[in-house]
């Protein structure tokens, strides 16, 4: 069990980076971007788990009962905002990118320029 | 290179990459084994510190307030580059909302959406105005609440037509909110450097015990502002991505 989740995590890198290469629309290819970041969200939480501890909130447990770091959840925050931002950028370019080319295919993409 | 030989040469690469990636990763002290010391001295000392009862929003918006406001100016930018790479260009003029391919039977949106959006406008908006209030508190924020809040907004476009949603969201205040929840969370830091303490300081007073609303001092400041700056960014880019169903290039017409 104890290398499980890094299994995990190392799996939604793969598939994620094997459809952003063989994706045929850029949109789904933006998708396939997000699901490479989400392994990130599952190693940053993975790293700061304690088996059998609390949740960092005291607002009802002593501040002595062992949680969870809390750093690498506010990280974790961090990450989906990146993610959100890079999102919608990308998204906007692919909405340009349609506007001008009329194909959202990235491999007949390459072969304009500018 | 054709479609199969450059699959085959990303799974040789992709094999090697997920096998060192894994290697790398066992190295870490195993799973459910935090070592620590950060996050177990931060558990220790925050609630006493900040008479904030949520840490995780404890470290986003004061210990670690100040990438949390470069965090927020990466929301803010995206909007902003959003609107930027949408701009209306020459040539491009509104049309009425209308389906690109004539042919296909788009069926009207049906009443059982209309009456399910609207009905859950309200709820999300207090949904979100909660989370946006009470990260001091309990596992929320500003982010998470924002988001939720233009939620709220999307919903009406869901329920209604585009202009409908365009008229709830008139850029121009949407812009406005955008630039305040900015602009406030930096202004709380520059407050404190006016009253002669580090930048994004905890200068109000942290409230008489910890977990009240009202406790925390800067900590539930920020996250509000936060949350329309989240909230405005969202709605933004959202609305900046449907008008784009609106926009046609004349030369095509």
């Amino acid at each position: 069990m104890g290398v499980f989740p890094f299994v995990v995590v190392t799996w939604i890198l793969a598939v994620g980076l094997y459809g952003i290469v063989t994706s045929r629309h850029l949109v789904h290819q933006i998708v396939c971007l997000i699901v490479v970041q989400s392994s990130t969200y599952v190693l940053l939480l993975g790293v700061g788990y304690r088996r059998g501890a609390a949740a960092p909130y005291f607002s009802d447990v002593s501040v002595h009962t062992p949680a969870v770091d809390p750093v690498v959840q506010a990280l974790a925050l961090t990450d989906v905002v990146v993610e959100a931002a890079v999102t919608a950028l990308l998204l906007a370019f692919a909405v340009q990118a349609h506007k001008r080319f009329g194909t959202l295919d990235p491999q007949e993409l390459v072969q304009f320029k500018g | 290179m054709n479609p199969a030989v450059r699959r085959w040469v990303f799974v040789a690469g992709a094999a090697g990459l997920a096998a060192f990636y894994l290697w790398g990763l066992t190295g870490l002290p195993g799973f459910g084994s935090y070592p620590g010391p950060y996050g177990d001295i931060i558990n220790r000392v925050a609630v006493a510190q900040t008479n904030a009862t949520g840490v995780v929003s404890a470290v986003n918006f004061a210990y670690r307030a100040f990438d949390t406001l470069g965090e927020e100016f990466i929301l803010f930018a995206a909007a902003v580059g959003v609107s930027v790479v949408l701009r209306h260009l020459r040539g491009e003029r509104q049309r009425p909302a209308r389906d690109e391919s004539m042919d296909r039977n788009v069926a009207p949106t049906s009443d059982a959406i209309r009456m399910v959006s609207l009905i859950l406008v309200g709820p999300t908006l207090v949904m979100g105005w909660y989370l946006a209030t009470h990260a001091q508190t309990s596992p929320s924020g500003g982010f998470q609440g924002g988001v939720m809040l233009a939620t709220a907004f999307i919903l009406i476009y869901l329920a209604g037509e585009f202009l409908v949603f365009e008229r709830i969201s008139p850029l121009a205040a949407i812009d406005a909110a955008e630039a305040v929840g900015a602009g406030g969370f930096a202004a709380i830091g520059v407050s404190a450097v006016a009253m002669g303490l580090p930048y994004l300081t905890n200068f109000l007073p942290l409230g008489s015990r910890p977990g009240a609303v009202s406790s925390s001092g800067t900590i539930a400041l920020i996250s509000f502002f936060v949350g329309i700056e989240v909230a405005a960014a969202f709605v933004v880019i959202v609305s900046e991505l449907l008008e784009q169903t609106l926009l046609s290039r004349q030369e095509s017409r």
